[in-house]
């Protein structure tokens, strides 16, 4: 009898277990409409991208877009949480449900997009780059054939591994990776001499070479070794989350496409309402339509969005600029109409 | 008394079914989730090729090796640092341990002053530090005694012509000195364990105090010792995983870049795990074998 008992109770407990994990499905983006805030997983560590300030705050590119997703989601571009992770930690960190989504110049590859690799979403790329080589000046390496039988530091569990392992497969020769967790370590392992070169996103080597005491030491050699498309992502099936997070993105490069800029918004809104054969201005600010509600955002999410942190040019002059601390010409990441690859869908 | 034994048995059962179901519990909602995003659990992905080079591998080891391949030499990389750095925590903790018993004030101030500064800091700080401050920005060789034989530099440890990276060697020191601290508190105490009247048996006998030491009191502290002993050594294999911080390729240094290569995360973590689990059962396995030789011995 005794027996028979305790085999109910187990047997109801472990029924009772089945039962709290049936399926729940809410999107993403209610859930952060309900908390009111953005859980945003950032770097933390790239000057340019995202990096603490000495003021507390984070600054960058990524963490601007942070600030866009925000102030369409919530209505407020300063209810962002951010948390920085690790390159390793990041997947993890969206699986698990600890951040709402990444900013975190993270590379689209087709494993992590897919649902038998990391399962994730992402948004369009805010940011191509590519994996370059960065060595002593006095070295006289002047290209990665140069390299072989050296030692380069590396950050593990990043595409930068994978891609200068193919690169070195390619020209047959050997090579000794010397492998830090974060891209802290691997610039002081190099600067100390552990390596004769590092290896990263060449915006990365900019913004690591910035910092050095001289940087004029230090070359960043011409070879690329990849495409480092970087972009916004989150978990993939969640397609109301995934299709605001795109849409928001296109907004910042058609808001530059037509010159709407944070200064002179609040101008074309009052163009916009005065004037009714501009349709597609009249679109693009929610003056008409609903194409906000569509997306499950207000109407006016454009509005909110370039009041709080202007158009994608705006956006990287801020922190990419030649007034910058870390200038990188835009040259790739320039609009279509001026040579670059950004372009927008329509927003019909 | 029939009452109180079932009354016993009735509460052991309760417990057990409680945290067999709870084990139950989880074990489900991971399946179930699992399933639910489409991961069932897989292995065939560990005999796919790498694709990543290593910069130690004991065995022979290219980027077209599978992940298991690669992941054994992480497991074998572990077991060397944690087996070499166990043998130089043994050997500095009992010598500190029998320094700060000791007769003499001076090593038994400087043994104290070496507990407390190792204890109170953390160890990931005191292997960056013998990392980037200890080998990294060390000029040419700084001390190379017998040519060819032992020299250190920034590119590590040369010892009788095998080269041990600086990677490999802060690890060793590192590792080493901090687990040593904790042994030695551990031999002290089994030291102090012994009645003083021992020491005053075998002083009287004429005994001087290193024999008296090594055979009157060792043999009775080593029972107090073993226990406290071994989860200092399961300790150094758990820690050392901390070897990513300064570049090492280590069982879980590789275990973090095929997790993120492939996504399996929770397959990766299992295997991690294990590993673990294994090289823990081995340490704690042979330190049971010592402890009955030496029960066995004292016996005699």
């Amino acid at each position: 009898m005794r027996r028979f008992l305790v085999g109910m109770a187990s047997m109801s407990l472990l029924l009772g277990g089945c039962a709290t994990t049936s399926e729940v499905n809410q999107s993403r983006l209610d859930l952060i409409k309900e908390r009111n805030e953005l859980v945003c997983g950032v770097s933390g560590k790239i000057p340019g991208f995202s990096f603490l300030e000495s003021d507390g705050r984070y600054q960058g590119i990524d963490v601007d877009i942070c600030k866009a997703f925000a102030a369409a989601f919530v209505g407020n571009p300063d209810k962002v949480q951010y948390r920085p992770l690790t390159a390793a930690e990041r997947f993890t960190a969206v699986r698990t449900g600890e951040v709402d989504l990444l900013s975190r110049n993270t590379t689209v590859n087709l494993s992590r997009d897919s649902s038998g690799g990391n399962g994730l979403t992402f948004a369009p790329v805010i940011f191509h780059d590519g994996q370059g080589l960065m060595v002593k000046r006095n070295s006289r390496i002047n290209n990665i054939n140069g390299l072989a039988r050296k030692s380069i530091c590396v950050g593990s569990g990043t595409t930068t591994e994978q891609n200068i392992n193919d690169a070195f497969e390619a020209i047959s020769l050997p090579y000794t990776p010397i492998k830090y967790q974060d891209l802290d370590q691997v610039i002081q392992g190099y600067s100390q001499g552990r390596c004769a070169a590092m290896t990263s996103d060449r915006s990365q080597l900019a913004a690591a070479r910035s910092s050095f005491a001289s940087p004029k030491d230090h070359i960043i050699l011409e070879d690329v070794l990849s495409k480092e498309p970087l972009a916004p992502a989150s978990l993939g099936g969640d397609q109301k989350l995934s299709d605001a997070m795109r849409w928001v993105i296109y907004s910042l490069i058609s808001a530059e496409e037509q010159g709407i800029t944070k200064d002179n918004i609040d101008e074309k809104l009052k163009m916009a309402k005065e004037n009714s054969q501009l349709k597609p201005l009249r679109r693009f600010l929610g003056v008409e339509g609903d194409l906000g509600e569509k997306l499950g955002l207000d109407n006016d999410f454009v509005v909110k969005v370039i009041r709080a942190t202007g158009n994608y040019g705006e956006i990287y002059d801020r922190h990419l600029g030649p007034d910058s601390d870390v200038p990188i010409p835009r040259s790739l990441n320039e609009i279509y109409t001026k040579g670059g690859v950004h372009i927008s869908p329509p927003f019909n | 008394m029939r009452i109180k034994r079932y009354r016993g048995l009735f509460i052991q059962v309760i417990v057990s079914t409680l945290f067999i179901s709870i084990v139950a519990l989880f074990i489900n909602n991971l399946s179930v989730n699992l399933l639910r995003a489409g991961l069932g659990l897989n292995f065939s992905w560990l005999f796919r090729s790498a694709g990543f080079a290593l910069a130690e591998h004991p065995l022979p080891y290219s980027p077209s090796s599978s992940y298991a391949w690669a992941l054994f030499m992480g497991w074998l990389n572990s077991l060397k640092v944690i087996s070499s750095s166990l043998l130089i925590a043994t050997l500095i903790g009992f010598l500190v341990g029998f320094a700060s018993t000791g007769t003499n004030t001076l090593l038994r101030i400087l043994s104290k002053l070496y507990v407390t500064l190792i204890r109170q800091t953390p160890l990931l700080l005191q292997l960056m530090f013998w990392y980037f401050v200890g080998f990294l920005s060390i000029q040419g060789e700084i001390f190379s005694p017998i040519k060819g034989m032992l020299s250190l530099s920034n590119q590590g440890i040369i010892l009788s012509g095998i080269n041990l990276s600086p990677e490999f060697s802060s690890l060793l020191v590192g590792l080493g000195i901090f687990t040593a601290a904790y042994i030695s508190e551990v031999v002290r105490g089994g030291i102090n364990s012994v009645p003083i009247g021992q020491w005053e048996a075998f002083r009287s006998l004429g005994l001087s105090e290193n024999d008296g030491l090594y055979k009157i009191i060792m043999p009775q502290a080593l029972p107090a010792i073993l226990p406290g002993l071994t989860s200092q050594y399961l300790n150094l294999a758990k820690n050392s995983t901390l070897a990513i911080a300064v570049g090492y390729a280590d069982i879980y240094a590789i275990g973090d870049t095929v997790i993120t290569q492939t996504g399996r995360a929770i397959e990766g973590f299992l295997l991690l795990l294990l590993s673990f689990l294994l090289l823990n059962l081995i340490i704690s396995n042979l330190m049971e074998l010592l402890n009955k030789y030496i029960l066995t011995y004292k016996q005699r």
